[in-house]
Parts: structure tokens; C-alpha cells; sequence
């Protein structure tokens, strides 16, 4: 039986959390097929990598090399193609990451695998792979079958498959790359840190984060004077960045903020996967749509299905009062 | 510079309800509206600012039904020179990767120095389209760009990673950028030139043209089904004043008040 292939995210040094998901979905899977994990590894300077990861693949397959040193698609590529061309895996993982969505696609074409992204839920049916997806902006699940083939490769949406400890003792077996400099065509140069900026909504107790339901740039005075009132700070989903209407540093999100106040106020705020995942960790979270089927109700403890230009000026009194009487 | 940008014509679902049909495998669509894919509004913007700064050619494509033809003639509107449709109704099981590969067919004999997509469609939610499409077309790539400085054959790059972390990468053209939002200030076309454009022809490309038989799928849908709802909100209900004392409520119990 063929194996199962994880492929195992890190960057500036430190594992992703990532591929705890991948692994820990990869040895489920090889238990249920009677088959094995192995973890691939193309790093620099990888024993602490090893270390850390042994107890979660049989088998841990390691490139290790200066060219790795950060991630560079096309070299990962090239090296994977000889890897698979190998070893034929009947499934590769990995993670619906900026890591994985610009590999993925790119390695599975070259080697004529069919794959597919995004996947909330897989399962094996004798050959045939089947995959859930979330579609038309998380409101549906698509259950798809992949075009039956011995091998498949998939990318995991995270926070689907929970990380788990591992048990097992990986053995090593190394392997070499058939490149040993970046290719002209596609150079990594640099990592640029987010700008640091005047507020660090990381560390408040109390966010009140707006969506593109503010409809307006003038509309965000409303939620500042509600957040002062409340003790809180402003954050925001990616279109209210996007359209220049708030900093970047106020996003939360997947390449926002991952935050985690104590209470999180969502006011016209969909809640796209993108933006669940940064918020997730709140210990309430109340949400304000006029859509009933936002999917951010899915998320949220307690939600209020209404227009927030409506709810806002009410829910701002009310809040003056108690603060009020509380003396 | 010649340039080409893929634009997909999708529902508009943030704020719709979303129902499935009786097949169980597509949506009922009568009352959704349907406009350009968000992520391809900013790669055509990214792509006309090209062409303003370097001149050349800017054709846009697009893997659709007839009404795709009002997505492409906004292109059109907005700054595209020349406009290609695929007939999606030649198509069957359109994926992802059958869609890479019909772009593909349409573009092959084109000359083009950078090919822009989105980095996702809000309707089917892959972010393979562009990758493959570039594996396909044997030109490297680029992810969620959100930044891009081209000086003759070179473009500096960036990448948004995780996190807000940007990846600064170097790339010679030919390329493929796929394009994340917030990358610029898509303009809006004025009247004129969207009659203007009204008048233009657009491309039409089919099974005529390219052999449905040697495109193959990756994958088939078997069902649609709605999300369970894990836990679900506790939905306030009552009037204006009494939802705002419950939630000033919850708020204060917390001790946060
Ligand atoms: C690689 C990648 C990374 C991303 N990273 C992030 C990220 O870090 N953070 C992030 O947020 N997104 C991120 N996104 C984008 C994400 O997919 C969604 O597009 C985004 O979160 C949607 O933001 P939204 O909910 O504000 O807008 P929409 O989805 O447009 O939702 C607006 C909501 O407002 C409601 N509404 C409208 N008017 C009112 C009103 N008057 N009263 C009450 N409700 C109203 C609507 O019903 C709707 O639910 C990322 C996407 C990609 C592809
Ligand atoms: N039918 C289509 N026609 C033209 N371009 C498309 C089509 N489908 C996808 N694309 C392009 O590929 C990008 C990513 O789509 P996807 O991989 O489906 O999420 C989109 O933002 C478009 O630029």
C-alpha cells in the first residue's frame, strides 16, 4: 500500500501550526487505510525540526540544504516532483496556506495528479478520493469526488483538522535536491515585517470590529464613539483595509491579527473562514447582521439579526446606563 | 508590455441567501446578482496601470456564459484593448483545473509578458485557477500579490503570507501574478466608455475551437449541501431598547462593563 505525504510548513524558523493539522489528519488517515505518515521536510539546518516532529510520522523524509533556508515555491517544486516521481504517494497533504496554494496547484499539474483545495473533510472510499468543500462564500458545502487515480494531492483549510500528539518514533532517511541555487526566474529576497502601529488591538479586552456592511468611511465615527463608550478598541475585516478605510495593523484575521479578547462585538461582518480565524479565540462574541444566514453566526455566542445603523445608537445608550448606574 | 487578465463573472453571495436547486447540484440564481470576481477587479487594475505605464496590448478572457460578455465589456470599459470569451455552455464539469486549461487553449498563441488572475473566486473558492494556469503555460508565478515594480525584465514582488508578513521576491517576465485585494484603487468606468465599450466586439470561443474531449476534469461534484451550524448564536430577539439591555446585559456580567 502506498503511503501517506504531509508536507510539513515552517517558516523563519518555527513550525506552522499547519502542519500539526496535516500530520495529525495524515495519521488518522494511514491508520484507517493500513498504511503509513511520512513527513516531508525541506528546511535548513532541520535536527530541531526532526526533534520536534518525530513522534508525529513513521517516517520523516528530509531535504536538507542552504536553498531552504526560506520558502521559495519553485524550488520546493522541482525538489517534490523527483520526491513523488519516487515514492508515488496515494495522498499529499498539505495546507491551504500562501505556502500551499502557490505549490499545490503548480506540482500536481506537473506531475498530472488530480488535487483539489480548501478542504474541510476528506475520506476514502476503496480507490476513490472524496473531499467537502465550503463554496459561494462559506454558505454551501460541496461534496466532490476526485477523478480516480492510485495518487491524489490535497490542500487542508486550517482549524478543520484539530492537532494531536503523537506517539510514534520516525525513522530519518534523507534526501538530496537536484538544485542548489534559486532559479533566476523566481528569487526570494526578503521577509518584510507589518508595520507596527499606534494601537496594538492584540491587547484588548474589548474589540468592536466592523465589516464592509459600514457601507462608508464617515459611518466608522458611530463605532469609534460606541467603542470608547464600551472601553474598546476599533479592529476591522480585510475589505474596510482594502478600501484604505482603516490601518492594516486593525485587521484581523489570517493575514491580519489573530486576537483574542475577552469580548469581540462583529458589526456587519460576514465572517468569511479568513476572518474566523483570528477571532475565534474570543471568549464572547456577539455579532450584529442583517443577514440571518451569515455564517458569522455560526461563530458567535449571541446574535442580533438587524441593520447596525439601527442597533448601534440604541445599544450605545443602553451601555451609558448600566455604565451609569453601576456608578 | 503585453498583458492578459482572467476575469470570472460571479454570484454575489455576501449578503444573499444561497439556495440549492432541485438537481441538488447548482444554485437556484434568478434572484442573486452577479458581478466581476472581487480579487479580478484588482488584477485589472493592476494590469491597466501596467499597460498606462508601458504601453502594449491588454486583452481580457473570461470562461463563462453569455452574460460574461458584460463582465468583460466593464473590462473593456475600463481600460481592456481586446476581449475573449470561452462558451462555457460547450463545457461540461467545470473545475478548477478544466477551467486553467481552457484558459489556457485561449491564450497559448498570444504573446503576453504578465498574465494576472485573482488569487480566489468568491463562488468556488479554489485559488488553483492562476497557479495552474501558469504550470500550464510553463511561466513561474506568484501568489497573492500585493505589490508589483517592474523595471525591463525584472519585477520586484511582494507576497502576503500569514499574518500580515510580506514576502519580497524578485522574478523575471514572462509571469503569472495571482492578486490579492487591496492592491490598488480599482477605478470605476465612466459612462462613455462603458457605451463605448457596449459597441466593441468580443471574441467568441468554443467547442469549435477547442476539442472538449481532451480537457479533463479533476474533479465532480456529487452534492451540495448547507453547513451544519456547530454552535449556533443565541439570536436576540425583542425590540431595539430590549436587545440592547440584554446585551448590555451579557456585557456587564462578564464584568467588562
Ligand atoms: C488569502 C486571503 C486572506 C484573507 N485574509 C483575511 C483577513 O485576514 N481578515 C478578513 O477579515 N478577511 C480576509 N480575507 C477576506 C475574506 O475572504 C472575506 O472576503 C472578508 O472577510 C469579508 O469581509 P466582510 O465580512 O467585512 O465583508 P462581506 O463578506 O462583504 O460581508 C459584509 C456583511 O455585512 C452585512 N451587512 C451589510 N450591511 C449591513 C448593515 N447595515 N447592518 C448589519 N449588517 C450588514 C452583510 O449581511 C454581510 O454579511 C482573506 C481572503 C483571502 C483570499
Ligand atoms: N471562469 C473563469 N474565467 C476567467 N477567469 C477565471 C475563471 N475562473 C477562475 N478564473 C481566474 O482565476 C482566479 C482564481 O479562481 P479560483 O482558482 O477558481 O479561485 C480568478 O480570480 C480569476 O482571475
Amino acid at each position: 500500500m502506498n503511503e501517506i505525504f504531509a508536507l510539513v510548513e515552517h517558516r523563519q524558523g518555527a513550525i506552522r501550526d499547519i502542519t500539526y493539522e496535516l500530520l495529525s489528519c495524515g495519521r488518522k488517515l494511514a491508520e484507517k487505510e493500513n498504511t503509513k505518515l511520512t513527513a516531508i521536510i525541506l528546511g535548513h539546518n532541520t535536527d530541531d525540526l526532526v526533534q520536534i516532529l518525530k513522534s508525529q510520522a513513521h517516517r520523516l523524509l528530509v531535504v536538507d540544504n542552504d536553498v531552504f533556508k526560506d520558502f521559495n515555491s519553485e524550488l520546493y517544486q522541482i525538489t517534490l516532483n523527483e520526491i513523488m516521481k519516487k515514492h508515488n504517494p496515494m495522498l499529499f497533504l498539505m495546507g491551504h496556506s500562501a505556502f500551499g496554494m502557490d505549490l499545490c496547484p503548480a506540482l500536481a499539474t506537473q506531475l498530472g495528479v488530480p488535487f483539489t483545495t480548501d478542504c474541510l473533510d476528506i475520506e476514502f472510499m476503496e480507490q476513490k478520493l472524496k473531499v467537502t468543500r465550503q463554496i459561494y462564500d462559506g454558505k454551501l458545502n460541496a461534496k466532490v469526488q476526485l477523478r480516480e487515480n492510485p495518487g491524489y494531492m490535497i490542500t487542508l483549510r486550517s482549524g478543520c483538522f484539530p492537532a494531536g500528539e503523537g506517539s510514534l518514533d520516525g525513522s530519518v532517511e534523507r534526501f538530496d535536491t537536484p538544485v542548489s541555487t534559486q532559479p533566476d526566474y523566481r528569487k526570494f529576497i526578503e521577509y518584510i515585517e507589518a508595520a507596527v502601529g499606534e494601537v496594538d488591538i492584540t491587547k484588548s479586552d474589548i474589540l468592536v470590529s466592523v465589516g464592509r456592511g459600514i457601507k462608508d468611511q464617515a459611518n466608522l465615527s458611530i463605532i469609534e464613539d460606541f467603542a470608547s463608550a464600551i472601553g474598546g478598541v476599533v479592529a476591522c475585516s480585510r475589505p474596510v483595509v482594502d478600501a484604505g478605510w482603516m490601518a492594516k495593523d486593525r485587521q484581523v484575521g489570517s493575514s491580519g491579527k489573530t486576537v483574542k479578547p475577552k469580548l469581540y462585538i462583529a458589526l456587519g461582518i460576514s465572517g468569511a473562514f479568513q476572518h474566523i480565524v483570528g477571532m475565534k479565540g474570543a471568549d464572547t462574541i456577539i455579532a450584529v447582521n442583517k443577514d440571518p444566514n451569515a455564517p458569522i453566526f455560526s461563530e458567535a455566542d449571541y446574535g442580533i439579526v438587524d441593520d447596525l445603523f439601527k442597533v448601534m445608537p440604541v445599544l450605545k445608550t443602553k451601555i451609558s446606563e448600566v455604565k451609569l448606574a453601576k456608578g | 508590455m503585453d498583458i492578459i487578465v482572467c476575469i470570472k463573472r460571479v454570484a454575489q453571495t455576501a449578503e444573499a441567501e444561497v439556495k440549492i436547486d432541485s438537481s441538488g447540484k447548482d444554485i437556484i440564481k434568478d434572484r442573486l446578482t452577479f458581478d466581476m470576481n472581487e480579487s479580478d477587479t484588482y488584477a485589472l487594475e493592476e494590469a491597466i496601470l501596467l499597460k498606462e505605464k508601458f504601453g502594449g496590448t491588454l486583452t481580457a478572457v473570461s470562461l463563462g456564459t453569455v452574460e460574461a460578455e458584460d463582465t468583460l465589456r466593464i473590462a473593456l470599459a475600463k481600460g481592456a484593448d481586446s476581449a475573449i470569451r470561452i462558451k462555457a455552455e460547450d463545457f461540461q464539469e467545470l473545475d478548477g483545473y478544466k477551467t486553467a486549461q481552457l484558459l489556457k487553449a485561449a491564450i497559448k498563441d498570444l504573446k503576453f509578458d504578465v498574465v494576472f488572475t485573482g488569487c480566489i473566486a468568491t463562488d468556488d473558492y479554489y485559488s488553483l485557477v492562476g497557479v495552474t494556469l501558469a504550470e500550464l503555460l510553463g511561466v513561474p508565478h506568484a501568489t497573492l500579490v500585493t505589490k508589483i515594480v517592474i523595471q525591463d525584465t525584472k519585477a520586484q514582488v511582494h507576497r502576503e503570507l500569514e499574518g500580515g508578513l510580506v514576502e519580497h521576491l524578485e522574478m523575471t517576465l514572462p509571469v503569472l501574478f495571482t492578486i490579492q485585494t487591496g492592491i490598488n484603487e480599482p477605478r470605476y468606468a465612466s459612462l462613455i466608455a462603458i457605451r463605448r465599450a457596449a459597441k466593441k466586439e468580443i471574441k467568441v470561443i468554443g467547442a469549435s475551437e477547442i476539442d472538449p474531449a481532451n480537457i479533463q476534469a479533476n474533479a465532480s461534484l456529487e452534492e451540495l449541501f448547507t453547513p451544519s451550524v456547530g454552535k449556533r448564536a443565541e439570536i436576540l430577539t425583542g425590540s431595539m431598547d430590549e436587545i440592547s439591555a440584554k446585551v448590555a446585559g451579557i456585557i456587564k456580567e462578564k464584568g467588562l462593563l
